[in-house]
């Protein structure tokens, strides 16, 4: 017992003040929001293109466009760029409302807005969320169970992952959605009393990541179920798990926390 | 007399003309002959070679001569089961049948694994009828019938954030007397699109083969590729991905032993662990960006170098949480209720371990002294070793002591490595690979062996790619564990293998 508390004492409290204040350092390697310099980029070579496994880089007129549904953030397109008119930055924020607000030219990256006010009445203090992998790797499970760690704390903000979904109020999905997944997704999110959220987490739920166009599996939860709130990564950082979160309950101002400076 | 095996070491090619093709029964004489010398099966594939025949390749590994011995034999469309003779076979040869359509007579346990049609057009083992959907773990389940005897099924959706599988136990009251465990669910069709590569995609594949083992199926897929293409990464490349292996073993190794203390609920443990896990996570962070290693490690090296300053950052944040995970898991060592629930809980017995093949941990904490880094080292392993820790009693306890072991063992491998890198670019380009040809790459991973082989064409391209992922081999021991014991005692013995489900379905 004593033991218990002296190291306790020792540990000390680590819970992280996100949102308020600076939010936590990111490690100078972070790969964060691309950034797209349209100027830089001499429109002909497409070896970004060519480079990105999951062709999320198209070539337009006025420069690249990144889906950022489908990327990786593995930064094989900034490598293979010679003008380095592809960049990652430290930005973690990275959760839209719709699929289409995932597709970037490096001028504007519309964050996700929050709910509207019936369903924060509803949602907002409180959040019981049922996760379904339905393919994932353990990379995206992996950084959602990190959120109940007391680092994170998702408990604070009134949001829980419960055991059953007719506890819920929404889905957090992780995976492609497998075609042997498929009918349970379909299965757990009818379940799921209405009025009732889901969420994708990562790139094969937004798009079947590295799987995309197998047989064996649908190119993303929106193939199943209808989709809330998209959490691009591979896997995205808790960090960008949580401001989405926060993000889709209007319980963050319209920037957010500030990324750290470098 | 034609040889019946030829002899290879981890990462080394061999000629696809050098590989003996036994007569059938040959064949099986020399697995059962291996194994029962004391050889391991580190993979038993089939590959179609030609219309009518699939040639089954196996390959064994013998730790004290550090040789990997490789076999095939062709089989048309039936062959008798080698499973009796040889139990180690019995996931694999149900694999082989549900990818070509091969029926091995006289399995004892005949059923798919994954619910995925034939590879083969025309040929399927259970003579479904084609075009017609598959219902994953649709099948028939071993059942005990008596008075007071019930079956729980649990899954594919389990209760807590983890991925999708499918478990029946058959109880007599609250004792389990029979857990089958069924997959599938995570299908994604990795293995038969990694053939035709390598390309773009293949590395991102092995990254999220199992997301928690991205470094360790990285590396392995790497040193295949670099033995096939005759140049390896230089040493300082081999060294960081060594330590980014050793960071993935202290991240897993420390959240499972949290997870081992929330499931007999000592709470201390596991509130400190989950965020120790994560500060292993950053770590790894700190050298590529990402938590889980991803990007990092790529066919002639690594994409990102350290500096001494990265190189302090990294020692120093190890240094800090080695010593906060030391006193979280003192405290569960002498908490005598935490420990009452794991002595003697789901134990496997050492015999049966032996028989059917286990590795890593599990096997380790059975008192097998095998570990691939010490008994097939390849890359930097071949020049820095890591002692190989062992616990005997194979229970839940041995489990957990055998991770807290290994723990301490790559804190300190680590740090000594950090301390003295090799000098050397970072990443090398390879030229093509060469034909024809195939090549064992075993890593030890965190939860132990990574069995990759990578058989190419003419031109140099897979023409099959096979990964064995360890929980492949050891899904059957959480089953085997079970026997016996409560049902309550499910999810601290489930927490004590913590296998990977897209690793097995691949």
């Amino acid at each position: 017992m004593f033991s218990i508390l002296a190291e306790r004492l020792r540990q000390g409290h680590r819970t992280i003040s996100f949102p308020a204040g600076d939010s936590p350092r990111l490690p100078d390697r972070f790969r964060g929001l691309p950034v797209l310099d349209a100027a830089k980029c001499t429109g002909d070579c497409r070896r970004c293109a060519e480079a990105c496994p999951t062709d999320a880089i198209a070539l337009a007129d006025n420069g690249p466009r990144l889906d950022l549904g489908r990327c990786l953030f593995c930064g094989e397109c900034a490598q293979a760029c010679p003008a380095n008119a592809i960049a990652f930055s430290q930005d973690y924020r990275l959760a839209s409302r719709t699929r289409k607000d995932l597709l970037i030219d490096g001028r504007t990256f519309r964050l996700a807005e929050a709910l509207d006010d019936k369903a924060r009445r509803l949602f907002g203090r409180s959040l019981q969320l049922r996760q379904v992998s339905a393919g994932g790797c353990n990379a995206c499970e992996a950084d959602i169970n990190v959120l109940t760690t007391v680092v994170f704390d998702l408990g604070r903000f009134g949001i829980q992952l419960v055991a059953s979904p007719r506890h819920a109020d929404g889905l957090l999905i992780t995976g492609p959605v497998t075609e042997h997944m498929r009918l349970a997704l379909r299965k757990t999110y009818e379940a799921t009393p209405a009025p009732k959220l889901v969420i994708a987490v990562g790139a094969c739920a937004i798009a079947g990541g590295p799987f995309a166009g197998h047989s064996e599996q649908h190119d993303g939860a929106d193939s199943t179920v209808p989709v809330d709130l998209y959490i691009p990564g591979c896997p995205p950082h808790p960090l960008t798990i949580l401001d989405g979160l926060l993000r889709l309950l209007g319980r963050l101002g319209p920037e957010g926390a500030r990324p750290a400076a470098r | 007399m034609i040889a019946r095996h030829v002899c290879s070491s981890n990462c080394q090619p061999l000629a696809l003309s050098a590989i003996p093709v036994l007569p059938g029964d040959d064949f099986r004489d020399e697995l059962a002959g291996q194994l029962t010398a004391g050889c391991q099966l580190s993979a038993l594939f089939g590959q179609p070679c030609s219309s009518q025949s699939v040639r089954l390749y196996a390959i064994t590994s013998e730790t004290a001569a550090a040789a990997l011995r490789v076999f095939a034999t062709d089989v048309s469309d039936r062959y008798p089961a080698l499973t009796p003779h040889c139990p180690a076979a019995h996931w694999f040869e149900r694999e082989i049948a549900e990818q070509w359509g091969l029926k091995p007579e006289g399995h004892p346990w005949f059923k798919p694994i994954r619910f995925h049609p034939s590879y083969r057009a025309g040929r399927d083992a259970w003579n479904r009828e084609p075009g017609r959907a598959i219902q994953p773990c649709v099948t028939d389940y071993f059942r005990v019938a008596g008075e007071e005897v019930h079956e729980v099924a649990v899954g594919p959706v389990h209760a807590g954030v983890i991925e999708p599988g499918h478990f029946r136990f058959q109880c007599l009251g609250e004792r389990v007397l029979h857990l089958e465990i069924e997959l599938g669910y995570q299908h994604r069709g990795v293995e038969r699109r990694l053939a035709g590569g390598p390309d773009k995609r293949t590395v991102h594949y092995l990254e999220t083969l199992a997301g928690d083992t991205t470094i360790g199926h990285t590396t392995a897929y790497c040193q295949a590729v670099e033995a096939l293409a005759g140049r390896e990464a230089s040493l300082r490349a081999q060294a960081l991905r060594a330590v980014a292996l050793e960071l993935e073993r202290l991240a897993n190794h420390t959240g499972d032993l949290g997870a081992l203390a929330v499931d007999v609920g000592f709470l201390p443990t596991s509130a400190f662990c989950g965020r120790l896990r994560g500060d292993f996570l950053n770590t790894t962070a700190v050298l590529c960006g990402s938590r889980f290693g991803r990007g990092l490690v790529r066919p002639g090296g690594v994409v990102f170098d350290v500096d001494p300053p990265r190189c302090d950052d990294i020692l120093s944040r190890v240094a800090r949480t080695y010593k906060d995970v030391a006193g979280a898991v003192e405290l569960l060592w002498h908490s005598p209720s935490a420990m009452a629930r794991y002595d003697g809980t789901g134990v496997v017995p050492r015999a049966v371990c032996d028989q059917l093949g286990l590795v890593g941990l599990a096997a380790r904490a059975c008192g097998v002294d095998r570990d691939a880094r010490r008994d097939f080292p390849a890359g930097f392993f071949r020049f820095a070793q890591v002692p190989v820790s062992t616990w005997h009693t194979g229970d839940v306890f041995a489990r957990a002591y055998v991770r807290w072991l290994e723990v301490q063992r790559s804190t300190r491998f680590v740090s000594e490595q950090l301390r003295a890198l090799p000098r050397g670019e970072p990443r090398r380009d390879l030229g093509p690979l060469r034909p024809d040809a195939l090549v064992v790459s075993l890593v030890e991973g965190w939860r132990g062996e990574i069995c990759h082989v990578a058989v190419t064409g003419g031109d140099g391209r897979f023409t099959h790619y096979k990964v064995v992922d360890p929980s492949f081999r050891n899904w059957i021991g959480l089953a085997m564990a079970l026997r016996n014991e409560p049902i309550s005692d499910f999810p601290v013995c489930n927490k004590s293998f913590n296998l990977s489900y897209c690793g097995h379905d691949l």
